[in-house]
C-alpha cells in the first residue's frame, strides 16, 4: 500500500515537474519574500498571501516569508540592500508607507538601490465625518479649511504617513497653507475611527477598508475618495470630481535586492506578472478587499520615483522633513 | 433576556463536536505558545491564517478565541513560576505571584490565577453578551483628555504602591518614564533619543524591559549572593492546593479585577496593563494582610489575574461592534473575519448572529477547557521549582534570550536586554522597586500623546481637561487619591495632640 501511494506521489511529483517546465522554468524558482513589518500588519498579509498564491498556482516551488520588522520598514530595507545584494530569488513588501518612512527617518538606504520589480494593489484613501456633522460635502470641508485650517482637526495613521500626507495635500489643493493643518496621529488599529465616531475630530483620513463597515452602518458619511474623476461612483464620489484635486493611492509592491542580473530580474517580474494572473490571485484580492492595480517594469519603476519626489515635497512643506 | 435566547443559540453551534475540536486545539496552542515568552498569540494566529483559510469560518474564529484566551492563562505561568512574564499583561501577577512561588506556595499561586481567570473570563463573556451595545457608545464617547485623566489615576495610584519609600519608587518611575521618550514621536514623527539607531525607532519593547529587569537582573542577583548565603528554594511547602484561607482571600479580588478589567479592556486604547496594575495596587491597599505584601500575597495573584483576562474578554466588544482591534491578537482576528469576507461592525450581530453568538459562547466552553485543563497541571508546573537554582536560572536566562530574539530577531534587542539585566541587578542591590520603571515605560508614552492629542484639539486650551464630564471625574480621583492619605496622617496627628 505504502509502495502503491509512493510511487503515485512520485508520478505525480514527476508530472507535475513536466508540467512545470512545458509551461515555465519558474516552477522551479525558490523565492523568498520579506515583510519588513511584524506579523499580522498589511506587508505581512500580503507577504503570506503572495506565499499562498504563487506555490498552489505552481508559479514558484517553494516560499519562505520571514519578517524583519521595525521603522516603518527602515530596518528591513537595510538588509535587503545590504545582506541580500545580488540574490536573484529575494523580494521585499513595501508600499507607498515606505516612501514617508525612509524619508522621516532620514535613512541612509533610499528606495533607489533596490530593484523595482512590481506594483500589486493600490487603496484609495477616504474622508469621511461623522454623521451628525454640519459638513456635507468635499466643498464645504475645504471652505472650511480655507477659512482657519487649524479650525479643521483630522484624525488618521502616523504622522508622515499616506493619511497624514493626503491631509496635506487636500489643504493644499482647497488652497490653504499645507502647513496650517491639525493633523492628529493615531496609533493604528482603530484609535481614530473611535475619535471620529465619538465626534472629537472634524474629519478622519485613511483607506476606504478602514471606514467601510461605519459607512455603511451610517455611522460616518463618506465624503470623497482620493481617485481618479473617471472611477467616480455615486456610492463612492471621487474628491476630484467635487472640485479638489487631490489623486492619491496607498499602493503595496514588491521590489528585489540591487545587483541582481537582468535575467533575475526578468524571471522574478514573469513569476509577478503570472501570480497576478492565477485566479488564485484574483480569490486573495476579492476576500481581501484588496483593488488589483497590477503594474510591472519599468512603468512602476518611473511611478517609484515620482512618488519619491512628491512625497518629500510634501513633507518638507508640513515640516517632517528638514530640507 | 434576548441576548440569553441568542446565547443558547449560540451554545448549541459551540458544542458542535468539530467546533469543540477546534476550541480545544486553540487552548492548547494558545497555552503554548503564553509559556514561551517572544511567542505570543498574536504571532500564533497570524501563522494559522493561512492554513485556515479553507476551513469553516465558524471552526476557524472559534480556534482563534481559544488560543487568545490560553495565551492569558498560559503567560502567567511563567511570571508566577521564573518571573519571566511573556507578556506586559502578566507583569503585575509576576509581582507577588514569583514571591509566593519561592515561598513554596507556587501551587496555590497558580490555582488562584487559573480559577481567577476563568471567574473573570465567565463574567466578562456575560458582560460581553449583555453590555456590549451598551459599552461601545461609552467607549466612543471616551476622547483623548478622558484617556489623559484615566492615566493619571494610574500613575497616582501606582506609583504610591511600589516600595516603602516614595523617592525610590519616584526614581524607579522616573527611570521608566525616561525610557518611554526613546523612539519616534507618535504626534511629531520625529525621533528622540534615539542616536540614530534605527532599532530604537519603535521605542523601547515592554517585553525587552520587563524580561530584562525582571528575569536577566534576578538572574544576576541569585548569583552574586549565592556564597553570601544560600538561599533555599522549597517547591511546595503546606498545601498544593488552595487552603479554606486562600479562597476566602482571592474571592473578592478576582471580582474586582473583573470590575476593573473588562470596562477598561472595552476602550478602544485601554489594553490590559493599565487594569492590572490598578488591581494590583487596589489590592494592596484593602488587603487584611498588609504584610504579606513583598512576601508573596495571595491577593497581588487574585486580583491582577482575574482583571488581565477580563479585559481580553473587553476587547472583544469593539471588535465585534465596531471593528476596532485594540490588541495585536485582536488584530489578527479581525483579519481572520476580513478572510472570510465578514467585516466586524455594527452589522456584525445582526447580519451573522450565529457565528457571533457561537463565537461568544465559545469562549465559555474554552474558559471551562482551561480549568480543566491547568488545574491538574498546577503539581507538574510546581516541581520546575525543585530545579537545583543554577539550572533553574541558566535556563531562565536561555529562555529569556530566545524569547527575545524570536520576538526581535537584531543584536540591538540582545544588548538592551543585558543592559537592562544589569540595571535590574543594580536595582536590587541598591533597593530600587523594579515595577515602577515597567509601570512609566508603558503608561508615559500613552499618557503623553493623549494629552497633546487633547490639547491639539482643543487648539492649547488647556481648559478641555475639566470640561469633558468623565475626565473631570477621573481627575477629580486622581487628586483625592493623592492628596487623601496625608490628610489622614495630618489629622491623625491633630487628634493625637488634642487627646
Amino acid at each position: 500500500m505504502s509502495q502503491l501511494r509512493k510511487s503515485l506521489w512520485r508520478g505525480a511529483l514527476a508530472a507535475a515537474a513536466v508540467a512545470g517546465f512545458v509551461t515555465s522554468a519558474a516552477a522551479q524558482m525558490e523565492l523568498k519574500i520579506m515583510a519588513p513589518a511584524a506579523p499580522g500588519g498589511g506587508w505581512d498579509q500580503t507577504a503570506r498571501s503572495m506565499q499562498q498564491a504563487l506555490t498552489q498556482a505552481g508559479i514558484a516551488k517553494s516560499v519562505q516569508v520571514s519578517n524583519v520588522p521595525g521603522a516603518g520598514g527602515s530596518i528591513g530595507i537595510a538588509q535587503l540592500v545590504n545582506n541580500s545584494k545580488g540574490d536573484g530569488n529575494q523580494l521585499m513588501v513595501m508600499g507607498y508607507v515606505m516612501v514617508g518612512a525612509l524619508l522621516t527617518n532620514k535613512s541612509p538606504i533610499t528606495l533607489d538601490q533596490t530593484t523595482p520589480i512590481a506594483r500589486l494593489t493600490s487603496e484609495y484613501e477616504a474622508i469621511v465625518v461623522p454623521a451628525d456633522s454640519p459638513i456635507k460635502s468635499v466643498k464645504e470641508l475645504a471652505e472650511a479649511i480655507k477659512a482657519d485650517p487649524a479650525k479643521v482637526t483630522w484624525a488618521g495613521g502616523s504622522a508622515g504617513g499616506v493619511d497624514h500626507i493626503a491631509a496635506a495635500l487636500f489643504a493644499k489643493a482647497a488652497g490653504a497653507d499645507p502647513t496650517k493643518i491639525n493633523y492628529i496621529p493615531f496609533s493604528g488599529g482603530g484609535e481614530a475611527l473611535a475619535a471620529i465616531l465619538g465626534g472629537k475630530v472634524t474629519a478622519g483620513i485613511s483607506g476606504y477598508g478602514e471606514f467601510e463597515s461605519q459607512i455603511k452602518a451610517g455611522k460616518l458619511r463618506l465624503l470623497g475618495l482620493s481617485s481618479p474623476a473617471d472611477k467616480a461612483t455615486a456610492e463612492l464620489p471621487s474628491i476630484k470630481a467635487q472640485g479638489v484635486d487631490l489623486e492619491i493611492a496607498n499602493w503595496r509592491a514588491v521590489v528585489a535586492p540591487p545587483g541582481i542580473s537582468a535575467d533575475e530580474k526578468k524571471a522574478l517580474t514573469d513569476a509577478m506578472d503570472k501570480m497576478a494572473k492565477s485566479k488564485e490571485w484574483q480569490e486573495i484580492l476579492k476576500a481581501k478587499g484588496w483593488q488589483d492595480s497590477y503594474l510591472s517594469g519599468d512603468d512602476f519603476a518611473k511611478l517609484l520615483n515620482e512618488e519619491v519626489a512628491r512625497t518629500k515635497e510634501v513633507l518638507t512643506a508640513v515640516g517632517l522633513v528638514k530640507s | 433576556m434576548e441576548a440569553f435566547v441568542s446565547l443558547a443559540s449560540g451554545l448549541s453551534v459551540a458544542i458542535q463536536p468539530m467546533n469543540l475540536l477546534f476550541a480545544l486545539i486553540g487552548v492548547l496552542l494558545g497555552t503554548a505558545v503564553g509559556v514561551l515568552p517572544g511567542i505570543g498569540p498574536a504571532l500564533t494566529v497570524a501563522l494559522l491564517l493561512p492554513i485556515t483559510f479553507k476551513l469553516d469560518p465558524a471552526g476557524s474564529i472559534i480556534m482563534f478565541a481559544g488560543i487568545y484566551y490560553g495565551g492569558m492563562y498560559g503567560g502567567s505561568t511563567t511570571a508566577i513560576l521564573i518571573n519571566t512574564p511573556g507578556e506586559s499583561a502578566s507583569m503585575a501577577t509576576a509581582l507577588e505571584g514569583n514571591l509566593m512561588a519561592k515561598a513554596g506556595r507556587g501551587g496555590p499561586a497558580l490555582a488562584t490565577s487559573a480559577i481567577g481567570s476563568f471567574v473573570a473570563g465567565t463574567f466578562a463573556t456575560f458582560g460581553l453578551a449583555l453590555l456590549a451595545p451598551y459599552l461601545v457608545d461609552l467607549a466612543v464617547r471616551f476622547g483623548p483628555e478622558d484617556y489623559f485623566a484615566l492615566m493619571c489615576v494610574a500613575f497616582v495610584t501606582v506609583s504610591a504602591t511600589f516600595g516603602d519609600s516614595p523617592v525610590r519608587g519616584l526614581t524607579s518611575l522616573f527611570i521608566g518614564l525616561a525610557l518611554g521618550l526613546v523612539g519616534i514621536d507618535i504626534l511629531s514623527g520625529q525621533s528622540r533619543l534615539s542616536f540614530g539607531v534605527p532599532e530604537l525607532y519603535d521605542n523601547i519593547e515592554v517585553t525587552t524591559l520587563a524580561v530584562g529587569l525582571f528575569a536577566v537582573g534576578e538572574a544576576l542577583y541569585v548569583a552574586s549572593r549565592r556564597h553570601v548565603h544560600e538561599e533555599k528554594l522549597e517547591a511546595v511547602r503546606g498545601s498544593l492546593w488552595m487552603t479554606k484561607e486562600d479562597w476566602k482571600r482571592s474571592w473578592k479580588p478576582w471580582l474586582r479585577g473583573t470590575f476593573y478589567g473588562f470596562p477598561i479592556g472595552a476602550l478602544p486604547a485601554g489594553g490590559a496593563e493599565i487594569p492590572t496594575f490598578l488591581s494590583y495596587a487596589t489590592e494592596k491597599k484593602l488587603t487584611k494582610h498588609p504584610e504579606d505584601f513583598g512576601k508573596g500575597a495571595i491577593e497581588g495573584v487574585a486580583g491582577p489575574e482575574a482583571a488581565n483576562n477580563a479585559s481580553a474578554a473587553g476587547t472583544l466588544v469593539p471588535l465585534l461592534t465596531l471593528g476596532l482591534p485594540t490588541s495585536a491578537t485582536a488584530a489578527m482576528m479581525l483579519a481572520g473575519f476580513q478572510q472570510y469576507g465578514l467585516n466586524p461592525g455594527p452589522l456584525l450581530f445582526a447580519e451573522k448572529p450565529d457565528l457571533v453568538w457561537g463565537l461568544i459562547a465559545s469562549l465559555f466552553i474554552a474558559n471551562a477547557m482551561l480549568l480543566v485543563l491547568n488545574l491538574p497541571l498546577v503539581g507538574l508546573w510546581v516541581r520546575l521549582l525543585a530545579i537545583p537554582q543554577p539550572w533553574l536560572y541558566a535556563g531562565i536566562l536561555v529562555f529569556a534570550t530566545m524569547g527575545t530574539i524570536a520576538a526581535n530577531p537584531s543584536p540591538v534587542e540582545l544588548i538592551m536586554l543585558t543592559v537592562f539585566g544589569v540595571l535590574g541587578f543594580l536595582m536590587r542591590r541598591f533597593d530600587f522597586p523594579i515595577a515602577p520603571v515597567v509601570v512609566g515605560l508603558i503608561l508615559g508614552p500613552v499618557a503623553e500623546s493623549q494629552l497633546r492629542r487633547a490639547l491639539s484639539i482643543s487648539l492649547g486650551d488647556p481648559m478641555v481637561l475639566l470640561q469633558s464630564p468623565i475626565s473631570a471625574t477621573l481627575l477629580a480621583i486622581a487628586l483625592i487619591a493623592l492628596v487623601l492619605p496625608f490628610v489622614m496622617k495630618g489629622l491623625g496627628r491633630f487628634k493625637a495632640v488634642e487627646d
